[in-house]
C-alpha cells in the first residue's frame, strides 16, 4: 500500500513540475510579447515621423524630425550652447530640482507632522493652506524671479513650493491616519510625546510621504524648467526658451528628450530608494509576483 | 488597616461615570457608576454585550482616559495621567508593521530609558519565553496571528507590569489557537503574578482563565452581578475544565445574568436597524 502511494505522490509532483514549467515559458513568452509590442510602437512613432517629415508629410519646420533632434543634439553636445556647454545647462537644472527637492521634502514633512499632530494649529492655519494651494502656485515663479533675480534661488524656490504642497498633505494626513491603537500602546508602555512622534508617528506617516515623493519628484523638475523659463541665464528652460524664440522645433524637442531622460532616471532611482525604504511591508513582494500567469 | 486592593497592581473604580462628547457636541454614556475591585494578583474577566463599555473601563484604568466622575485608584493610586505599571494587549496587535519583532518586544524598556543593546537582549529572552526563538528578525506580517499575539504578551509583560489590561486579546484568533493561547497566558501569568484586568465576549474563556468574572448591563454599563470562580489551580488545559461538573453550574449560572443583556441589546440594535431601514 505503501509504494501505491508513493508512486501516486511521484506522479504529483511530476505533475506539479511541468505544470510549473509550463507556466514558467508561457510567462517568458507574454514578457517578450509585450516588449515586442513596446518596441513595435517606438519604430511605428519615430519612423512614420522621420518619413513623413522627409516625404513633406507634415512640415520639419514646425516639427522637427527624429534625426534632425539628434543631429540638434549632437551639435549642442560638441559645440555648447550660446550661454555655455550644454552639459553646464544640464547641471544647473538638475541642481536646482534637486535643491528645490530636499527644501520641499523637509518642510513640507516637518510642518505635515508639526500640523497633524497639533490639531490647534491645523485648525487655525488650514483655510490659509488650502488658499495658497488653490493659487496656481507657477504663476508665483514670477514673483521670485522678482525677488531673487535671475540666478539659482529663484528657481529652487519655485521648485520647493511645488514639492511642499504634495509632500506637506501626504504628511499631515499620514499623521492623521496613524493607528489609535499603536498610539495608546506606546503611550501605556511609557513613551513620552517625542517618542511618540519618533517611533510611532513618523514611520507610519513614511507610507504616505514616500507615496507622494514620486509626484514630488516630477514638480522638482517642472518648477526648475518652469522658473528658468521665466528668467534665467543658465538651464534647461533658458535653452528651451531660446529655441522656441528661433523657431528651433528640433532644439525644443531635443530639450524635451533631455529632460525625460532626467526624469525617469530621476523616477527609477526613486523607486530604488523606495524599495529598501518599504522593505518592511508585505505588499512589496507582489512586484515580483509572476502576473498574467 | 489598608484594603487589599491597595496594593501594588490593585485596581479599586468607585462609582465611575464615563461620558462621551461627540464632535457635535452630543453626550453619550458609555458606563455609570461602576464599582469594580481587582485585588493584586486577581485574575478578572468582565463579561457584557456589545457596546456596554467594557473596553471603557480598561481604557480608564490604564490612564488613557479619565472617569467624568467617580475615581479609579490602581495600587492605591488616583489615576490622573498614563497608568504606571501598566501593559495593554489590545485586540488587534499594536504591534509595529515597520520593526522586526525583536525591535518591538524591546520598545518597552527602551521608553523607560534602558539602554538599546540591554532592551534587545531582554527582547530575545522574552520571545525565547513565548516559544519564538528564530522569528526575531521577522517583521510581524510575517507571522501568524497566534505568533503575533504571542509577540503582543511579550510586549506587554517585558516591563514586568503590576496590572495586564487586555481587551479582547483572542478574539481574532480561530478557536483552536485561541485555547493554546489562553493556556499560555495563564502559565505567563504564573510567573509574575500581575493583576488582569480581562475583557472578553466569550464566557467560557472567562470561567476558564479568571478568579472573578464581573457582568457588565447593556449600555450605558454597569456591574450587574460579580461571580468567583472558585475552580482550583492550576486548571490545567483549557479545553478540557469545560466539562467540569463546577464550571458547567458557574457557566450556567454566569450565563443567566448574561442572557437578558444580551438580549436587550440585541433587540435594541434591531430597533435601530428598523428605523434606519424605514427611514430608507
Amino acid at each position: 500500500m505503501s509504494a501505491l502511494t508513493m508512486t501516486a505522490v511521484r506522479e504529483t509532483a511530476s505533475d506539479e513540475a511541468s505544470l510549473s514549467a509550463q507556466a514558467k515559458a508561457r510567462f517568458k513568452r507574454y514578457k517578450q510579447l509585450v516588449l515586442l509590442g513596446q518596441i513595435a510602437i517606438f519604430l511605428v512613432i519615430v519612423v512614420g515621423w522621420q518619413v513623413s517629415a522627409l516625404t513633406g508629410f507634415i512640415d520639419p519646420f514646425f516639427f522637427g524630425s527624429p534625426w534632425g533632434i539628434c543631429v540638434r543634439l549632437f551639435t549642442w553636445a560638441r559645440d555648447g550652447t550660446a550661454y555655455g556647454s550644454f552639459w553646464l545647462q544640464i547641471w544647473v537644472t538638475l541642481e536646482e530640482s534637486i535643491l528645490g527637492f530636499i527644501v520641499g521634502v523637509t518642510s513640507g514633512v516637518f510642518f505635515g507632522v508639526l500640523l497633524g499632530e497639533v490639531p490647534y494649529l491645523a485648525e487655525v492655519v488650514g483655510p490659509y493652506i488650502k488658499i495658497v494651494n488653490a493659487l496656481p502656485r507657477i504663476v508665483l515663479g514670477s514673483i521670485f524671479v522678482m525677488w531673487l533675480g535671475l540666478g539659482l534661488p529663484s528657481k529652487v524656490l519655485l521648485a520647493a513650493v511645488l514639492v511642499f504642497f504634495v509632500v506637506f498633505f501626504n504628511a499631515f494626513q499620514g499623521v492623521r491616519s496613524v493607528d489609535r491603537n499603536l498610539i495608546s500602546n506606546a503611550r501605556i508602555l511609557g513613551a513620552s510625546r517625542l517618542q511618540v512622534v519618533r517611533h510611532v508617528v513618523f514611520p507610519s506617516a513614511m507610507t504616505w510621504i514616500i507615496a507622494s515623493l514620486h509626484v514630488a519628484l516630477g514638480f522638482s523638475i517642472i518648477g526648475a524648467i518652469v522658473g528658468e523659463f521665466l528668467g534665467s541665464q543658465r538651464g534647461l528652460g533658458l535653452v528651451i526658451a531660446t529655441a522656441q524664440n528661433t523657431f528651433d522645433a528640433n532644439g525644443v524637442f531635443g530639450a524635451m528628450l533631455v529632460i525625460g531622460a532626467l526624469a525617469l532616471s530621476a523616477e527609477w532611482l526613486m523607486s530604488k530608494v523606495e524599495k529598501r525604504l518599504l522593505a518592511w511591508q508585505p505588499g512589496n513582494t507582489r512586484d515580483s509576483n509572476i502576473q498574467g500567469v | 488597616m489598608t484594603p487589599r486592593s491597595e496594593g501594588l497592581g490593585g485596581v479599586e473604580l468607585v462609582n465611575v461615570t464615563k461620558r462621551f462628547v461627540t464632535p457635535t457636541g452630543a453626550a453619550m454614556t458609555a458606563i455609570r457608576d461602576i464599582n469594580l475591585t481587582v485585588e493584586p494578583g486577581q485574575f478578572c474577566a468582565i463579561v457584557g454585550p456589545t457596546g456596554c463599555g467594557k473596553s471603557t473601563t480598561l481604557t480608564l484604568a490604564a490612564g488613557l482616559e479619565m472617569p467624568s466622575a467617580g475615581t479609579v485608584k490602581v495600587s492605591g493610586k488616583l489615576v490622573d495621567g498614563i497608568t504606571k505599571g501598566a501593559s495593554f494587549v489590545f485586540q488587534t496587535d499594536a504591534l509595529l508593521p515597520w520593526k522586526p519583532v525583536v525591535d518591538n518586544v524591546a520598545l518597552g524598556p527602551l521608553f523607560k530609558g534602558v539602554a538599546k543593546k540591554e532592551s534587545l537582549a531582554k527582547a530575545m529572552d522574552w520571545l525565547q519565553t513565548v516559544g519564538l526563538s528564530g522569528f526575531e528578525h521577522h517583521y510581524p506580517h510575517q507571522l501568524s496571528g497566534g505568533m503575533r499575539k504571542r509577540v503582543s504578551l511579550a510586549a506587554a509583560l517585558i516591563n514586568n507590569p503590576s496590572i495586564l489590561l487586555m481587551d479582547e486579546p483572542f478574539s481574532a484568533l480561530d478557536v483552536q489557537t485561541r485555547a493554546i493561547m489562553a493556556n499560555e497566558l495563564l502559565t505567563l501569568w504564573d510567573r509574575q503574578r500581575p493583576s488582569v484586568i480581562f475583557v472578553t465576549h466569550d464566557l467560557e474563556e472567562a470561567i476558564g482563565l479568571a478568579d472573578k468574572v464581573v457582568v457588565i448591563t447593556a449600555g450605558p454599563g454597569t456591574v450587574k452581578a460579580v461571580f468567583d470562580i472558585d475552580l482550583p489551580r492550576p486548571r490545567g488545559a483549557v479545553q478540557d475544565i469545560r466539562f467540569d461538573k463546577r464550571f458547567l453550574e458557574l457557566y450556567q449560572q454566569i450565563w443567566g445574568a448574561l442572557r437578558e443583556e444580551v438580549e436587550q441589546t440585541y433587540s435594541r440594535s434591531a430597533i435601530a436597524a428598523k428605523a434606519i431601514g424605514g427611514r430608507g
